[in-house]
């Protein structure tokens, strides 16, 4: 399957297949007027299988968002055909608004309109708690 | 903005300021009768309790202020749904600073954020409960002049435990200071304390179900009462709640220089007859928080005698 170059876009390599879908919700890609090509499945020799994700225009990017759902993502921005700058992605200490807290006693269950937020403490494994009752958020990767 | 919501907040050598305050409070106390003259604290307590917010109170008037507050979460706006937020925005503009109790784990730090005065974690829900870690740790200083070099000894409702989670982390920063933790398995330490603080600080750990097997080690036996409401079953806490009781036949394998102490209230896990026993601190142990609460208050208001 043949999908053309950009010319100024951003493109979402090396994402965990089977996480495109979820990461083009997250990001409300399905919003955008510009083309979005989702490919999923792609060979790749240092995954095996990734999926991709092409953007044909250059959006402002939640990168906390996506380094916690897949840190391994690495941002290329596209500008006139060339690439401009590459991000690889790292599992963000704060994360604000994405995950829910599950501890049915935490403040967050009854206070109006709170944001949720979450500290990362301990980067090998992964592990992020909410900043107000510090319960273990549900690993992103699970 | 000054707060306590964490006594991780705290690093050791401003807890050994708090009580070094503490100390020359207990020597001089006519010297810090009017230090906080013309400032109100407002002990906003969403849930029932008896010694701390009279210690919060006692410590206040002690230092010639002022307070103001409810000690029932059905007595205050909150009954009618107001947030935390709004209430203590409210309570800001009345007070000079906040001691506050609630339920819901976290909700003194949403506190801290709104309220324009410094708030106090005075215990929310199963989460922290500062002042009682900084009383524990004043009264093991005041009966050891260290708060090194000591076997402590914890005992009960390690689960639910908050003051337990919260000396163990304090204490964890304190040289040659190995824990020996009894409790039935239902209610051992949660994981992430025996991973993330206790083994990543490489510090003595021992997990029993015997207080007897242990009893002659212990420099300090820190007691717990299985608390109810923090089950959400009633047959779990039945089945629980008599593990570990302390009576003078147990203390007989015991050193001399034990110290016993307990958050309290207890319900039965310690024996009254232990009560007459001079290494039994506990009622020591609320005295000193009233002392502890001073000195906080203080730093907090950031006001000298």
């Amino acid at each position: 399957m043949i999908i053309g170059k950009i010319k100024d876009g951003i493109v979402l390599d090396h994402i965990t297949a089977g996480r495109g879908m979820e990461i083009y919700k997250v990001l409300g890609l399905d919003k955008l007027d510009c083309t979005v090509a989702m490919i999923k499945n792609a060979d790749s020799i240092k995954m095996g299988k990734k999926d991709i994700i092409k953007v044909g225009q250059i959006i402002d990017l939640k990168f906390d968002v996506l380094g916690y759902i897949d840190p391994g993502i690495t941002v290329n921005i596209i500008q006139n055909g060339e690439l401009v700058k590459r991000e690889h992605l790292t599992l963000p200490e704060r994360v604000r608004g994405i995950i829910k807290c599950k501890n049915p006693r935490c403040i967050t269950s009854t206070e109006q309109e709170l944001v949720q937020e979450f500290r990362l403490t301990d980067r090998e494994k992964k592990i992020y708690r909410c900043i107000y009752c510090e319960h273990e958020a549900p690993n992103p990767e699970e | 903005m000054n707060n306590l919501i964490d006594i991780m907040q705290m690093s050791p050598e401003e807890i050994q300021d708090l009580i070094n305050k503490a100390m020359d409070i207990i020597a001089n106390p006519g010297k810090y009768s009017e230090a906080c003259k013309g400032k109100i604290l407002a002990t906003l307590f969403f849930e029932p309790s008896t010694r701390t917010r009279l210690s919060f109170e006692s410590a206040m008037l002690s230092l010639g202020g002022n307070v103001i507050g409810f000690s029932d979460g059905k007595s205050s706006s909150a009954a009618k749904g107001e947030s935390v937020s709004d209430t203590v925005q409210t309570v800001g503009c009345y007070a000079d600073i906040i001691a506050m109790r609630h339920p819901k784990e976290g909700a003194p730090l949403v506190a801290s954020r709104r309220a324009g005065v410094p708030v106090i974690n005075a215990g929310d829900g199963g989460h922290n409960h500062p002042t009682q870690t900084l009383t524990d740790l004043l009264t093991i200083y005041r009966e050891k002049g260290t708060l090194e070099n000591l076997t402590v000894g914890l005992c009960g409702d390690l689960k639910f435990g908050r003051t337990v989670h919260s000396l163990i982390s304090a204490m964890s920063r304190y040289k040659n200071v190995r824990f020996i933790m009894i409790s039935p398995e239902e209610l051992q330490v949660p994981r992430y304390l025996i991973t993330d603080v206790l083994e990543a600080n490489n510090i003595p750990y021992q997990e029993v179900t015997s207080l007897d097997d242990v009893m002659p080690e212990l420099d300090v036996l820190y007691m717990t009462r299985v608390q109810k409401e923090r089950f959400f079953n009633e047959a779990d806490y039945m089945r629980l709640k008599d593990s570990y009781i302390l009576t003078p036949e147990k203390l007989r394998t015991a050193k001399e220089t034990l110290s016993i102490m307990h958050p309290l209230p207890r319900v039965n896990e310690i024996s009254v007859a232990v009560d007459d026993d001079p290494r039994a601190i506990y009622f020591k142990q609320v005295a000193n928080g009233k002392f502890i609460r001073m000195a906080l208050i203080m730093k907090l208001l950031e006001v000298n005698a």
